[in-house]
């Protein structure tokens, strides 16, 4: 007697899925797959007609599925969203170069207009150097703090309202265990959340925070997607590294255990002790971004490097060096000065309510390596 | 046949497509010591000792020894694939199948995709 799908009873069953055990054939299972995530969009309320979109795309698995999940959800559920591809390019060669490609293949693929800025036009830098001179355990700092910033600048410049990343289940997931394994609190509190929004940053989303990464890649394969797929050459050494080893182990012995830790996470409340030692929220002195300091991290990184202190942003002997050390010597290489309301013409007016939620500082867990 | 997908084909030569013929029959303890004799006779039994239809697991460890060119940490752990990497057996989730226990039919297709990767 041969197995049938436990949705539709019709069809052989392909998949077994993690979330929740059941056995179903490939039709249902691109039906589930993209229903959740539409159920995620509505329930979260992340989208309004009219809205400009950006997609963070990387060529990756994560964010080449959610330029087509995008687009089909955006056509067959009328959200009436106009969609743009936005690409940070690192500068690591024989990574970031190659999934570049990938990103021009799918803006060909879903008809899309791209926008690709890279380090080294904002910052002066690229991976490659500040790996050269930085080393090879803190760099992965760098590059999510700068990554973040550029993100927000090249949506600002395209004008959108909202950008939305690949993020899945997994990886927010894996961020609960990183902040919980280093004490982390305040990014703790705010590395589930589906949206994140400040006063001076464009919103974030994550339509992804609760599909599994196995159904991401079964889902891009039955549907033929290309993606590049590599690992990044720097990331053996990163500590998120351990948190997903130990997040695969227990997706193995448990599957529900990921979908479980989010909602641990999300249950986590941060007790008032700890929210009084939460910086307030300011703007950098130097480039305008948010900050929890006079000088944003992405300032104060850039400044290190410019000086020949790399590990000023990073360890509290670098900062002392640095402040040690005296005023930064005029005519340093700096940010440019970021206005996010003088570029987007479609900007709506600053929320008219405070959010209940904790101010949110410059960096959210989930890109720091 | 067996398939490399999501990095995976780096370790292995970087070819993605593999055509294989294995043995009807393998030792139980999924030794990979002597490379298969094409084509293998059916009443012969090549292997002294214990032996078990060959199947998915016998086939993880025959890759390891014989195609797989570097760092077998990422392909194996233990004695099994290293969790993080899916497989499928002709267009399958192996879990369905049985995973290492699935015997191996001729002109079958198995497909190793990794996810480990930034996305």
């Amino acid at each position: 007697m041969p197995r049938l799908c436990a949705l539709c009873a019709t069809q052989r069953p392909i998949l077994k899925r993690p979330k929740t055990g059941q056995q179903i054939c490939k039709t249902c299972f691109f039906h589930v797959f993209e229903t959740e995530v539409h159920n995620t969009i509505v329930e979260a309320q992340l989208f309004q007609p009219g809205d400009r979109v950006a997609i963070g795309a990387s060529g990756g698995k994560d964010s080449t599925v959610l330029a087509h999940v995008m687009k089909t959800l955006n056509d067959r559920y009328n959200y009436g969203l106009e969609l743009f591809l936005l690409s940070i390019d690192e500068g690591i060669t024989g990574y970031r170069d190659d999934s570049l490609e990938t990103v021009k293949q799918n803006q060909k693929e879903y008809n899309l207009p791209l926008k690709i800025l890279s380090y080294n036009e904002l910052y002066g830098w690229t991976m490659d150097s500040i790996v050269e001179a930085v080393g090879r355990k803190n760099n992965c700092t760098f590059c999510g703090v700068f990554r973040r910033q550029a993100l927000d600048r090249g949506a600002a410049m395209l004008g959108v309202d909202h950008i939305v990343t690949g993020h899945n289940a997994d990886d927010v997931a894996e961020t609960v265990l990183m902040n919980i394994m280093r004490g982390d609190i305040a990014r703790l509190g705010r590395c589930t959340a589906i949206c994140t929004k400040g006063e001076d940053t464009i919103k974030r989303s994550k339509p992804f925070k609760y599909t599994y990464e196995k159904e991401i890649v079964m889902y891009a394969y039955f549907k033929h997607l290309t993606y590049f797929s590599t690992e990044c050459i720097y990331s053996p050494d990163a500590y998120r590294g351990h948190a997903r080893s130990f997040l695969k182990l227990l997706e193995a012995a448990r599957p529900s255990a990921i979908i479980d830790i989010i909602y641990s996470g999300e249950a986590c409340e941060v007790s008032e002790e700890a929210t009084k030692e939460l910086k307030e929220r300011k703007t950098c002195k130097r480039c305008g971004y948010m900050s929890s300091n006079d000088l944003c991290k992405a300032c104060t990184l850039l400044e290190g490097l410019e000086r020949g202190m790399a590990s000023a942003g990073i360890t509290d002997r670098g900062r002392k060096q640095l402040e040690a050390s005296g005023p930064a010597p005029d005519g340093l290489r700096t940010i440019p000065f970021f206005q996010m309301n003088a570029q987007s013409p479609s900007q709506s007016a600053p929320d008219d309510g405070r959010d209940s939620a904790p101010p949110m500082p410059a960096v959210v867990g989930v890109e720091a390596g | 046949k067996v398939e490399f997908g999501g990095g995976l084909e780096l370790l292995f030569d970087n070819q993605r497509s593999h055509k294989l013929t294995l043995p009807a029959r393998v030792p139980l303890d999924n030794s990979t010591s002597s490379p298969p004799s094409s084509p293998p006779s059916p009443q012969n039994n090549e292997y002294e000792g214990e032996t078990k239809p060959v199947d998915v697991a016998y086939l993880v460890h025959w890759l390891r020894h014989h195609l797989l060119k570097e760092r077998a940490e990422l392909f194996m752990e233990g004695d099994t694939v290293r969790p993080g990497i899916l497989v499928l057996i002709n267009d399958t989730d192996w879990e369905l199948e049985g995973e290492g226990e699935y015997v191996i039919k001729n002109g079958d297709e198995v497909v190793f995709i990794s996810t480990l990767h930034g996305g």
